[in-house]
């Protein structure tokens, strides 16, 4: 691993961080949080600083510092988490998240945004100080007692140097820094090199490497850790900062820092570290603090310490590691190539089938239904269901990290336009493919900013409309049939269905006189070019409407609907597939082809007559269905199968809804099934061919294509093209 | 191919020998993934007239070019007595329809001769080179060049 891919891992595992972080708040606000909780956040902060710090990343160092040192007065009880607080740490939660990104992506953050942020959260720390002494005095610090050598990891040895840092002080800021590493440092990828280029950049340092220990070479684990180095410093002015390359690895190594010329206490010190593992040393330190002579804050921090210890581990020999325990409390997981995972999908996929021909063929070899050979399909079948439905969940993911980013999305609006609003997110464990989260965010993200915006009123207005001042949106998510149902409601004035109107009729896309129920007059804000707000705020009306919202959800082989009841508010329902890999189509036959549309498109199938066939002009014709006309498509003639046309009584219409909104009726022959198909992109082997999306292969063995609706409607019927035109040759 | 055109003459390669029409046609073995029976296409609509459609190869779609109609010899009327050679062009794979495939031949490069300067687009565009057979003559031919546009610059 080199440093840039270390740096990258670091990222990763920030941005897990940052999740974690701003659920344990999101838990304090909601009030639920534990002791557990508080600490959670801390690491969280906590790791993101260490990290950053290995990397000079000094911005992020400078922040983390102080949120952390916030968090600590939290997690030492000093300062109570009150609603503003929590608030407070929100925000700064999310600037922390800015500042990663900045790191991340090598750009310099917004110093408007994170020093007025830093300031704030300094003031807290400052304020609280006038009621708790070793408060102040850690924010005054640069290394404290709690944020020096992480004191949830390793507790015995800060405090026993604190004890000797008095005589210390007058030790010249000479230092012997003796640091062997365990086999679990290097398992855990950290590198002694890093630390020990840290450690001489504090001073005039002088280092040995002990290889007394290297066995002869038959003896020789390679995965064992061997060497040791003493290091000598000088010119340290805080023994604690020798502490400082140490945080992470702390319970990792040997390690043993001594001030030359104190002889009394290197002697005293080796014995602790030589210890330092065993549970006595720490009780005779938690049972007897009157012994020593710690500061008060160390010592409520050690009384504190156990009973988190107690919770995360009995077993007493693991004591100093309490954190690393709590830390790993979360379910193991793997990170695995996306391409691997997909790869896998396409040969289930594949299997699925496989084992729908075999099935196909044996039947059609004439064995009955009870034959065991029959029976031993059954079973395969559902073998290969569960494979499929297995595979398919690796992929998917929780919701919870894309409902937790929306929560951010509400603050700013809320903060943009001056309302007060409570986001409450449900069914966050809700489990959906990992590409339809991520095209997921913009939308939402745009219908939340909506929703606060548009939907939401002032606090004044709320109160008169004998409301509570603050509004609430509901962001919900729930498997339902297959597929996910992400709700979003608020409890807003809901639509003016009057001023929808007017705006539609004065931007031309209804007449004037055109009759639509309440529900068809909510549907229009879908439309290209509609806007409802007046004015173009900060947030939504930046050009981008919800028509666009609506494409990116079909995009996805979603629908979106609204339903809204002036005065209590709207709800937009938006229903998903689970996942991209396969679709929902109904398959029919045209021209003696099999083809499959997408059931998102379909509208209704229906029987026409031929007295509800109008033509129009010589190529042209539309259906009437109920009270309108529908343009009327053949898709044997678009896809140019064959020359004869289908007889529209003979055939069957499929009444289809494209992107834009339009109605088109499709004639195709007959209607054979409908099912589930496994997307085959033709792109990759073939290449685009204009109206068809993708292909799938059915349980005969044959490949069937995937209409593309939106494009095979498009074409005016004047430039159907016959099978001998080189389209692919004009594609290119 | 492209891989073996720079190696010296003596060198041995090996070619796929078929039949097309009432020719013999050969390509490089190395672009040679598998030979299989023929099955049915799904027509792709608005296609060239060459490209007869595509098949499920074990779960991948495979696009078949007939070879026939490629090589302006009309288009073929497969029956399941005709062959797919599926051949494969860095990660693109194509399935040829050829009448049959008759040998694996091993030849000297140095026996391949330039094509004869004819009149025949067919040879100008796609025969790289003749070698003697036991039937006459068989004309080696370059896949690249049979494969659709777009697939071709795709290779």
């Amino acid at each position: 691993m080199d440093m840039e891919e270390i740096k990258q891992t670091f990222f990763v595992e920030c941005e897990e961080q940052l999740a974690e972080l701003e659920s344990g708040l999101l838990e304090m606000e909601a009030g639920e949080a534990d002791s557990e909780t508080v600490n959670a956040v801390f690491r969280a902060v906590h790791s993101i600083k260490g990290g950053a710090g290995a990397f000079q990343l000094e911005q992020l160092v400078s922040f983390a510092h102080v949120f952390e040192t916030l968090l600590d007065l939290i997690r030492g009880d000093e300062l109570e988490a009150s609603a503003d607080v929590v608030r407070v740490l929100l925000r700064a939660a999310d600037v922390l998240s800015d500042l990663v990104n900045a790191a991340r992506d090598g750009t310099e953050a917004d110093e408007s945004v994170w020093q007025p942020m830093k300031a704030e959260l300094d003031q807290f720390i400052n304020s609280n100080g006038d009621t708790s002494p070793s408060g102040a005095e850690s924010a005054e610090d640069e290394v404290p007692v709690q944020d020096g050598p992480d004191e949830f990891g390793f507790e015995p040895i800060p405090i026993s140097l604190d004890m000797f840092e008095t005589e210390d002080d007058e030790a010249a800021g000479e230092y012997t820094v003796r640091f062997r590493p365990t086999r679990e440092l290097f398992q855990s990828a950290s590198e002694p090199l890093f630390i020990l280029r840290e450690l001489s950049g504090m001073g005039m340092a002088t280092i040995e490497c002990d290889t007394s220990n290297v066995p002869t070479l038959d003896a020789f684990d390679p995965t064992a850790s061997y060497l040791g180095w003493t290091i000598t410093i000088r010119g340290v002015e805080n023994k604690d900062s020798l502490h400082e390359p140490f945080d992470f690895v702390e319970d990792q190594c040997e390690l043993e820092i001594t001030a030359i010329a104190s002889g009394e206490a290197t002697g005293a010190l080796e014995e602790v570290s030589e210890d330092d593992l065993s549970p006595p040393v720490l009780e005779e330190i938690v049972t007897s603090p009157a012994e020593i002579e710690v500061e008060v804050a160390a010592d409520a921090e050690m009384a504190d310490e156990p009973k988190v210890q107690a919770q995360v581990s009995d077993a007493p020999a693991k004591v100093a590691e309490p954190s690393k325990q709590s830390a790993n409390a979360a379910p193991a997981t793997i990170r695995v190539d996306l391409e691997r995972v997909d790869r896998l999908i396409n040969l289930v996929g594949e299997l699925v089938v496989n084992q729908a021909m075999l099935s196909q063929r044996v039947v059609e070899a004439g064995l009955t239904e009870t034959s065991s050979v029959m029976m031993g399909l059954d079973e395969l079948e559902q073998l290969t269901r569960e494979i499929q439905d297995s595979v398919m969940a690796i992929r998917a993911q929780p919701v919870k990290t894309l409902l937790q980013r929306m929560s951010r999305v509400v603050r700013e609006a809320a903060d943009a336009t001056g309302k007060i609003v409570r986001l409450r997110t449900e069914g966050e464990s809700t489990e959906i493919d990992k590409t339809v989260i991520e095209r997921l965010a913009d939308p939402l993200t745009h219908m939340i900013r909506n929703a606060v915006d548009h939907g939401l009123e002032m606090p004044e207005k709320r109160s008169k409309a004998e409301k509570s001042e603050e509004g609430t949106i509901e962001l919900s998510a729930a498997h339902r049939s297959g597929r996910v149902v992400i709700e979003i409601k608020d409890d807003g004035a809901g639509i003016n269905r009057d001023k929808v109107r007017s705006i539609a009729v004065e931007k031309g896309l209804i007449g004037a006189d055109a009759q639509l129920s309440d529900n068809e007059i909510d549907n229009l804000i879908f439309l290209p070019g509609f806007s409802t707000a007046t004015e173009v705020s900060n947030l939504s009306g930046r050009g981008v409407g919800m028509d666009v919202v609506k494409r990116s959800i079909q995009a996805l082989g979603g629908r979106i609907s609204i339903s809204s009841r002036p005065g209590h508010g709207s709800t937009f329902t938006m229903s998903l597939p689970l996942t991209l890999a396969v679709l929902d189509g109904m398959v029919v036959t045209v021209g003696g082809q099999t083809l499959v549309v997408p059931l998102t498109a379909i509208v209704e199938t229906l029987k026409p007559k031929n007295s509800d066939v109008h033509n129009m002009g010589c190529d042209a014709a539309v259906v009437a269905v109920r009270d309108s006309f529908v343009p009327l498509i053949e898709v044997s003639e678009k896809l140019a199968f064959g020359e004869e046309r289908t007889n529209p009584s003979d055939g069957v219409i499929i009444l289809v809804e494209t992107d834009e909104g339009k109605q088109n009726a499709l004639l195709v022959d007959s209607i054979q099934d409908q099912r589930q198909v496994v997307i085959k992109s033709l792109e990759v082997s073939y290449g685009h061919i204009p109206g068809v999306a993708a292909a799938t292969i059915l349980g005969d063995g044959r490949v069937a294509l995937i209409l593309d609706v939106g494009e095979l409607v498009q074409h005016v019927p004047g430039s159907s093209l016959n099978s001998d035109q080189p389209m692919m040759l004009e594609a290119s | 191919m492209n891989t073996t055109a720079n190696k010296s003459d003596d060198e041995i390669c090996e070619i796929v020998s078929f039949s097309v029409g009432a020719q013999e046609f050969g390509i490089d073995i190395q672009s040679v993934r598998e030979i299989r029976g023929w099955t049915e296409e799904t027509v792709l609509p608005r296609s060239p007239h060459y490209v007869r459609g595509v098949i499920n190869l074990r779960g991948a779609v495979l696009p078949i070019v007939d070879l026939a109609a490629r090589l302006e010899m009309g288009p073929s009327e497969p029956s399941a007595r005709n062959v797919i050679i599926v051949t494969q062009i860095n990660d693109q794979l194509v399935g040829l329809l050829v009448q049959s495939v008759s040998d694996i031949l091993s030849v000297n490069k140095s026996q391949i001769q330039p094509t004869p300067d004819v009149a025949s687009d067919l040879a100008k565009n796609f025969v790289r080179g003749v070698l003697p057979s036991e039937n006459g003559m068989l004309s080696l031919i370059e896949i690249k060049d049979i494969l659709p546009v777009e697939l071709g610059e795709a290779a």
